[in-house]
């Protein structure tokens, strides 16, 4: 090997080229990815006809539905023998799947209401870089307005019940500057005992600025699932999120509270806990109170996600670099400002995956309450509807009816999640 | 050039460090560590891996915890209160070997963060300090981007517009190009040689000792957990008094 074989100096850089062009466009495509081998083309043959007869036979069903009929055997009168389905039984029980058999019916309009300034008060929180941030002041009152439109009542009890939680921030922001955990602590403590103390102050004002109140036990319906389930979504985050802090906490106490609540709540079925909000808190509390049902089983299914969305956000605080802790704490910022504005921020945008999941499969565990006998929209189905003798036996369409509603709200979710973590990527990778 | 630089010297003592010991459970990593620091002063830190030098100065801002012994940093005594810890760090800055930006804020974002949440500086005025040290870093025109858009010795770069937007008295350097390519560990020391030209007091822990040669006025080699030899780095490097200093020299300088 003489030094002329190799000796090389390169004159003139390569410029980029393009990458060579091969053949593209739906031929392409059915070749990978349907007929790429002859086991393949069989398979996407047989999957093929399948599809076809599935659709070839739900398509009359379909078709063929009856939407006006005042009972299933008046249903099958009119399709006469041929298939089809009888959906009247959404139309004429359409109030009761949504609201239950007791809510009074002149008083739709306010859980509906309730149900639009939902999306009012969710949009500034769900897409901040579009709305207004002004806005979250009304989703800072939402709560206490759509409390007074669902169950009615005087209108001292929500303003009370707002003025309980300013005491509670009132008192974190005063506390905040000596231990955050402890703020936490002491805040939710004051504004409990406000809220017991003002139980007297409302008692007798039951009048004062009242509209018609209506009982706990008169709800039901789809209602029942989107209240527990935004109810309990929204409480169970950042309750998870403190105790995912606390789990993590240098201060005995706190830590051990945090992994001995993780860990119980973990290790109970959900249903046992809604048994016990039914039946067995009853003994506990003194007689004669009158705590809600409705609260007590959002008590319990939230403790019961938040167990769980404090493990997934404990996932996602593992996997933050120590080097992010240091940085924070090298420039002077204090516990609470590392967390609010590096640690968390990172760490809930690893965890969406995970919280997302927690989230949906709570908002779908609310038709668990049908067990407690309360007439969520499986109750309702499982219950008035089928027992009463117009539309005994009509399954399909109802439970089918049931998935269709779940369906769009838990895929939505999913859609809203992916979209939010496309929206915080910002690694580039 | 020693002599020039000898001048910016002040008597005045930024960091001072009695008899301080540090244990990681039953191991000895800093032993009777006695140092001062005099304001505007550059000190190199060089020594074997596991010596407890990135140690020596992470105890400095309190990111490590010292368990005997003083630490006097700009006049404030080193406790464990919260608060005392707290405005130690915002007077000391500090740059990593890893860099340590906060991924999903802007490089801007990075710089005003903790001037307006510490120092309470109005917004606006946060941007313009950090605009002026991102100038300075030579990278206003990234401030935009996402930490993850930039190449390892612009993110270090930032790391240090970040750690002076806090106007710091003390700038501490933990192994700040080791984690970098070749091509850009010159960018990243060029910065650290204006910054002291400027008068910064500086504490390095570093390996680059064409760096320490050119901008340090003393140099300290530690081994053990301990300060073996300090001297002024044409002593250091030209007459190395202890053994263990002649062999790390020797092996570092080898090639």
């Amino acid at each position: 090997m003489s030094r002329d074989q190799f000796a090389f100096v390169r004159k003139h850089m390569l410029p980029e080229a393009p990458p060579p062009a091969t053949q593209t466009g739906a031929i392409k495509w059915l070749r990978e990815n349907l007929f790429s081998s002859p086991g393949n083309a069989l398979l996407t043959i047989v999957s093929a006809y399948v599809v076809f007869q599935i659709v070839i036979s739900a398509t009359p069903w379909f078709l063929n539905g009856v939407w006006d009929s005042p009972s299933l055997s008046a249903c099958r009168e009119i399709l006469d023998g041929k298939t089809g389905a009888c959906f009247a039984v959404l139309s004429e029980r359409w109030n009761q799947l949504l609201f239950g058999f007791k809510y009074p019916s002149e008083l739709y309009w306010r859980p509906g209401l309730a149900f639009l300034l939902l999306f009012i008060a969710a949009a500034p929180v769900l897409f901040g870089k579009i709305f207004p941030r002004k806005m979250l002041i009304f989703t800072g009152l939402y709560p206490f307005v759509a409390y007074w439109l669902i169950w009615g009542g005087s209108l001292m009890v929500p303003i009370f019940a707002l003025l309980g939680v300013l005491v509670g921030a009132f008192v974190y922001r005063r506390m905040v500057t000596v231990n955050a955990g402890i703020a936490v602590i002491v805040a939710f403590v004051a504004a409990l005992v406000f809220w017991i103390l003002s139980g007297y102050v409302t008692a007798p004002m039951e009048n004062v600025l009242a509209i018609e109140a209506v009982a706990s036990r008169d709800m039901g319906g789809f209602m029942i699932n989107l209240m527990l389930g935004v109810v309990c979504v929204s409480l169970s985050l950042p309750l998870g999120i403190l105790l995912a802090l606390g789990r993590q906490s240098s201060m005995p106490i706190i830590k051990w509270i945090c992994v001995v609540f993780i860990e119980f709540i973990r290790g109970v079925p959900l249903i046992t806990l809604l048994f016990v909000a039914n039946v067995v808190l009853a003994y506990f509390l003194p007689p004669g109170t009158n705590f809600d049902l409705i609260l007590r089983v959002i008590i319990m299914i939230t403790m019961f996600s938040s167990a769980y969305i404090a493990e997934v956000i404990r996932g996602g605080l593992a996997a933050l670099p120590r080097g992010q802790y240091e940085a924070a704490d090298s420039l002077g910022l204090d516990y609470a400002q590392a967390m609010q504005l590096i640690i968390l921020p990172q760490a809930l945008k690893i965890s969406i995956p995970g919280i997302v999941n927690v989230a949906v499969g709570l908002f779908k565990d609310t038709t668990l309450v049908s067990v407690i006998s309360m007439f969520d929209i499986v109750g309702m189905i499982r219950g008035p509807i089928l027992a009463s003798s117009e539309w005994n036996g009509v399954y399909w369409e109802l439970f089918g009816f049931a998935c269709v509603l779940f369906f769009i709200t838990c895929y939505g979710i999913s859609q809203y999640s992916q979209w939010l973590e496309r929206q915080l990527r910002t690694d580039h990778r | 050039m020693a002599a020039e630089t000898q001048m910016n010297v002040s008597d005045q003592v930024a960091v001072e460090i009695t008899k301080m010991n540090k244990w990681y459970g039953a191991f000895h990593v800093l032993r009777d560590i006695d140092l001062t620091v005099y304001q505007g002063e550059r000190i190199v830190i060089a020594g074997p891996s596991g010596s407890g030098k990135s140690t020596l100065i992470r105890c400095i801002n309190a990111l490590e915890e010292h368990q005997k012994g003083k630490i006097t940093v700009d006049g404030t005594l080193l406790s464990n209160d919260l608060k005392n810890i707290d405005k130690i760090r915002s007077e000391v800055g500090m740059v990593f070997q890893h860099f340590n930006l906060f991924p999903h804020l802007t490089i801007l974002e990075n710089c005003t963060l903790a001037p307006i949440w510490v120092r309470k500086t109005p917004k606006r005025e946060a941007e313009e300090v950090a605009m002026h040290f991102l100038e300075k870093v030579k990278i206003p025109e990234q401030a935009n981007k996402y930490p993850g858009q930039l190449s390892g010795g612009q993110q270090q770069r930032v790391a240090i517009a970040r750690s002076l937007c806090m106007r710091p008295r003390i700038m501490l350097f933990d192994e700040p190009t080791s984690a970098l390519d070749p091509e850009m560990i010159s960018e990243v020391l060029d910065t650290m040689i204006q910054l002291a030209e400027e008068g910064m007091t500086m504490l390095c822990v570093t390996h680059e000792m064409g760096f320490a040669r050119k901008v340090a006025n003393r140099v300290i080699f530690m081994d053990q957990g301990q300060i073996v030899e300090q001297n002024e780095p044409e002593e250091f490097f030209n007459n190395p008094q202890s053994d263990r200093t002649k062999l790390f020299l020797s092996q570092i300088l080898g090639h």
